[in-house]
């Protein structure tokens, strides 16, 4: 599985992740308070050198927009008739900006940084007795699930298709919960087995 | 749940089942795993997964499920329909559905739970509109109205269109989990935590 991230040299990737959450904090505040359509061209303005300094590229700028394009058409719309132009074109931008700006963030921090910096943020959680060791099993255990699942999901629609059976909702989803749960349960015991529960 | 033995209150295999319905979910957003509408409409099948969870781990676990998937999106892993991930998410429109998810799946479990050893589908179909739909949008409009700046009306417009879609993804979640719990009487959240219990 490959992450969104972009492997780079730039300024942004060498920050430590918290200065670019915290960054991110501050920045979409500023954004909430800024009205008027002057100050929204200055921070778009500002977007665009970061992602140019950032050096991640075009492609990966427009995929994490990309996924906006009809809401943002939608609610520009909407606002154009509830509440004029000024307005439409405000909000709406003020929407993109703050997606663009939070997707350069994972853009240019690794995966296990930012995990890193979330058990950081978790930490005090250790007071009321959840186990750091068991949250980081269940966090890996989850990535390395993706494919496994993805796999059977595969199966099943392959032996579903050699059957010739034509396509039902109900003669995927079940075969595929259920070998999912003999999955999950088996890799519970083989988890017990290695002395986990202890 | 398990008030006299703290050290337990997690059980190993609840960490399997957990890890493997977060990755569900993000498996039935994957692009070309379920193309049931043709790709046309941006309908997925992942609060259909969110539903199951509820309705076969039960509350706490699948909240838990729901949170791990969340987590994990949130640092970086591209685990949403359409290859989404990232903090972009957070910032988005559609982020009160996302967090809906959490509550979602836990009341679906909930009431499934009351249902005892064998939940029936009328109980189930209630369990995945209300956990499902009813939940995920009654989180997800009012944040969607915050962020975008539109009265609460208009909002819940631009949501309309989604409503038969997920209305028919919890009807087929009811009859899944029903399927599922008829093949492997463990996936009923009541039966399942009886046999944690005895051992």
């Amino acid at each position: 599985m490959i992450g969104i991230y972009v492997p780079g040299d730039s300024l942004l990737h060498h920050l430590p992740a918290w200065a670019k959450v915290l960054g991110l904090v501050v920045s979409c505040t500023v954004l909430v308070l800024l009205g008027s359509l002057a100050a929204l061209a200055g921070f778009s303005a500002f977007v665009a050198i970061l992602y140019v300094v950032s050096g991640v590229g075009f492609t990966a700028a427009w995929a994490q927009i990309r996924p906006l394009r009809w809401f943002a058409l939608v609610l520009f719309v909407m606002q154009f008739v509830l509440m004029g132009l000024d307005t439409a074109v405000v909000s709406t931008l003020r929407i993109v900006l703050a997606v663009a700006l939070a997707g350069l963030v994972t853009l240019t921090t690794r995966f296990a940084d930012m995990m890193t910096f979330f058990e950081r943020c978790f930490g005090p959680l250790r007071g009321v007795g959840v186990d750091p060791f068991r949250v980081s099993l269940l966090l890996s255990l989850t990535v390395r699930s993706v494919p496994v699942i993805s796999a059977l999901a595969t199966r099943v629609r392959e032996a579903q298709r050699a059957r010739g059976v034509s396509w039902s909702m109900r003669a995927f989803a079940i075969p595929l919960v259920v070998s999912a749960l003999r999955h999950a349960d088996a890799l519970g015991e083989a988890l017990s087995a290695r002395g986990l529960d202890d | 749940m398990t008030n006299e033995s703290p050290r337990r209150r997690f059980p190993t295999g609840d960490l399997a089942r957990i890890s493997v319905f977060a990755a569900l979910i993000a498996v039935l957003g994957l692009p070309g795993a379920l193309n049931v509408f043709g790709n046309a409409v941006p309908i997925t099948l992942q609060t259909f997964g969110v539903m199951l969870a509820g309705a076969i781990l039960g509350s706490w676990r699948a909240a838990l499920a729901v949170a791990v998937l969340i987590l994990l999106v949130a640092a970086g892993l591209p685990l949403l329909a359409g290859g989404r991930g990232g903090l972009g998410v957070f910032t988005g429109p559609s982020v009160g559905f996302l967090l809906g998810w959490l509550p979602g799946a836990a009341l679906t479990g909930w009431i499934v739970e009351r249902g005892g050893s064998n939940p029936g589908i009328v109980r189930l179909v209630v369990a995945c509109l209300a956990g499902g739909v009813g939940v995920i949008y009654l989180f997800g409009i009012p944040v969607q109205a915050a962020v975008t700046g539109l009265p609460l009306v208009q909002a819940a417009l631009l949501s309309l269109a989604f409503v038969p879609g997920d209305v028919a993804k919890a009807v087929l979640a009811a009859v899944v989990a029903r399927g599922t719990q008829r093949a492997y009487p463990d996936a009923i959240p009541a039966v399942h935590s009886e046999r944690v219990k005895a051992g």
